[in-house]
């Protein structure tokens, strides 16, 4: 662990390590292990990303024409539906949480492992269950509401498997209830010595406020589908105006979680940028307390914007005036951050590595994605771009392009630390600007188009709009190859890949004070934290200070 | 964070609380309220609910022997659910028009 890394040390795995501890299915499917049950949901959100991904492909080679040859208009409703349903149920929401959270948290604060293990493995089986559930109904009639389930379509009309669906959701949120629960427990209970609170990586930080709107938002939308199902399947008046219920009752309950689980996506995200970007850039994070505040002041204020997502539904005038403005505060804290980060990279020793890039990608595509929100929040200018493509192009900006950039810029970081491994440096490279090219090639024209009138969820188009969705057919094309190719060098390097060593980057944190992969123990003593967050420092083991030899750069796979 | 024992006899005193509540649920419904004030009747019934599910909660659930934070924790919870229904009520009364 001493070893200094300016000397390019040679490193072995440690003997013994969670992952070898103990071996056989028995030992995975039953395991407590913080780190394994992160593994665990590595595997399976990965599999929901592909089943949304089929999805997604299918929409786009559908929209390659406008009159649409691939599928029948009922199959195309229930194409974007499973595809929503697929990547925000099952992959998005829990994806940096259950699975860059789980395994980091506890190492991050110092602990042995999440304050209740068994409970931890529980979610990830209540996560199977629900998804069990789902895709019986994708298998038995799919499912063709859109993702949001308006009603009295999702109650009433809808001939599709609503009910096994919404019973697949319900289920699934008590799995992000006890991790959120977790969680908090955890981080308030089980800091190391020396962890204060505003010694806490911001990771950590994103995750507890992530965590207040797992525990206080998801009981909302668990309740509120199972309204829906209760109507659907009883006949009991919630939200069927025949049956004495209020269409848009549901929409206000719905939304009431919806909004601010797009907080649950992204804060996450925004976490895992604020690891990257002090260590690719050696210096302290830039406003270290106002980054942690910004988490908190999001998850709390997007609790009170939701109805910006009904402006055009008859809501109040006065209502909407209000939401109006209050989703225009919820922009300020996610500013503070931008600007932080970008203060942080100003004058800093950057390396352009793997993680860095995908951070650089996160910001600008997060500003361009939080901006179109502003726009979309603005009541004159919502009318025009309401339920267009316009609104498809701006939560993808900050679902794709911010979220899911955060994800994968982050696993390539913490990668070494999960599998002792590096990974090859220059394909990461290509494969996070492939993305970023793929990505704004299929998501750019859709602003366009949307601001041109395409409304979104149609199965056809006017002629004139082919050329910018072929486009965006082709951007996805690209965006595919982009994912690929870390699925299989990140697989390849599991077996092939340079040992890491415990700190390749170097990086500050906890977790990087551990041999790498880390033993089932987390720690082999209980650290004790005696300097700030991101302090390069006053840290001489990280062997950044040594008086000679050459300059120190970040460790490489194919160096 | 130890347990806290309860004595039997603040559980039967609170078991008695929650029985005269209920029986003065079901009478308060026998008497006509709306006539003084209109809507008194939910008023008064839900009052009595959550006096009710005040004592479940602070006894019964414990909550009255824990400590500050999970009082919070317990607080923000309702909090929540005020925002919700405070917000949604926002819309619902402030629409320019009526449809009855
Ligand atoms: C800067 C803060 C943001 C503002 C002001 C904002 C504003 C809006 C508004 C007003 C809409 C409704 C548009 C319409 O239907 O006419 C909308 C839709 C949407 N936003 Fe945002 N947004 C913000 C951030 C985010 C974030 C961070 C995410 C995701 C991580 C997100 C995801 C979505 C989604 C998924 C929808 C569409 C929901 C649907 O109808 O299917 N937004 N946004
Ligand atoms: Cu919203």
């Amino acid at each position: 662990m001493s070893t200094s890394p300016t000397t390019p040390a040679v490193h072995q795995l440690p003997e013994e390590h969670y992952l070898n501890s103990t071996y056989g299915l028995r030992s995975w499917l039953l395991t407590t292990d913080h780190k394994r049950i992160a593994l665990l949901y590595l595997a399976s959100v990965t599999f929901f990303f592909f089943i949304g991904g089929i999805f997604a492909t299918m929409i786009r080679i559908h929209l390659l024409t406008p009159n649409g040859y691939l599928v029948t208009p009922e199959t195309y409703n229930k194409l974007f539906t499973m595809h929503g349903v697929a990547m925000i149920f099952f992959f998005l929401i829990p994806s940096i949480p259950a699975v860059l959270g789980n395994f980091l948290v506890p190492l991050m604060i110092g602990a042995k492992d999440l304050a209740f293990p068994k409970i931890n493995l529980l979610s990830w089986y209540i996560y199977l269950v629900g998804g069990c559930f789902v895709l019986y109904s994708f298998a038995t009639g799919g499912l063709d509401t859109g993702w949001t389930f308006y009603t009295p379509l999702s109650s009433v009309y809808s001939n599709s498997a609503v009910t096994p669906a919404v019973i697949g959701i319900f289920i699934n949120g008590f799995s992000s209830i006890l991790t959120g629960l977790n969680f908090v427990v955890t981080i308030h209970t089980m800091r190391a010595p020396g962890m204060t609170w505003f010694r806490l990586p911001l990771f950590v930080w994103a995750q507890y406020a992530t965590s207040i709107i797992f525990i206080l938002g998801t009981p909302v939308i668990a309740i509120t589908l199972l309204l829906v199902g209760l109507e659907r399947m009883f006949h009991l008046g919630f939200f069927n105006p025949a049956l004495g219920g209020d269409p848009i009752l549901f929409q206000h309950l719905f939304w009431f979680y919806s909004h601010p689980a797009v907080y649950i996506m992204i804060l996450p995200a925004m976490g895992v940028i604020s690891e990257i970007i002090p260590t690719f850039t050696r210096k302290p994070i830039f406003g270290y307390t106002f980054i942690a505040a910004s988490s908190i002041a999001i998850a709390v204020i997007g609790f009170f914007v939701w109805a910006h997502h009904m402006f055009l539904t008859g809501e109040s005038t006065y209502a909407a005036l209000a939401f109006s403005l209050l989703s225009y505060l919820v922009a300020i804290p996610s500013a503070v951050k931008v600007f932080n980060w970008t203060s942080t990279l100003y004058r800093g020793s950057i390396s352009y590595d793997t993680p860095l890039l995908y951070s650089l990608g996160f910001i600008g595509l997060f500003l361009i994605g939080g901006l179109t929100g502003l726009f979309l929040a603005c009541l004159g200018l919502d009318i025009h771009i309401h339920d267009t493509y316009f609104v498809v192009a701006h939560f993808h900006y900050i679902m794709v392009g911010g979220a899911v950039m955060g994800y994968v810029g982050g696993l390539h970081f913490w990668w070494p630390k999960i599998t002792g491994k590096l990974y090859p440096e220059f394909l990461a490279r290509m494969a996070a600007v492939i993305l970023f090219v793929g990505f704004n090639l299929t998501f750019f024209p859709q602003f366009i188009l949307g601001y041109l009138g395409m409304p979104r969820r149609y199965h056809n188009y006017p002629p004139e709009f082919q050329v910018l969705n072929v486009m965006s057919t082709a951007g996805a094309s690209i965006l595919a190859l982009g994912y690929l190719l870390p699925m299989l060098y990140l697989t390849w390097s599991m077996r092939y890949g340079k040992v890491a060593g415990p700190n390749p980057w170097p990086a500050t944190g906890l977790e990087w004070r551990t041999p790498s992969p880390p033993p089932t123990e987390n720690f082999d003593v209980t650290p004790v934290v005696d300097w700030e967050a991101y302090d390069f420092k006053n840290r001489p083991d990280l062997g950044l200070t040594q008086p000679s030899g050459p300059a120190l750069s970040p460790a490489h796979g194919d160096d | 964070m130890s347990e806290h024992i309860v004595s039997p006899k603040i559980y039967l005193g609170i078991f008695a609380a929650l029985m005269i509540l209920t029986a003065t649920t079901v009478y308060a419904a026998t008497v006509d309220l709306n006539e003084h004030f209109p809507g008194l009747n939910v008023i008064v019934a839900l009052v009595i609910a959550t006096c009710k599910a005040i004592l479940v909660i602070l006894f019964f659930m414990h909550a009255y022997y824990s400590s500050k934070r999970t009082k919070l924790i317990i607080f923000s919870g309702f909090f929540w659910l005020a925002i919700m229904l405070a917000l949604t009520l926002s819309d619902y009364g402030s629409r320019t028009w009526d449809l009855h």
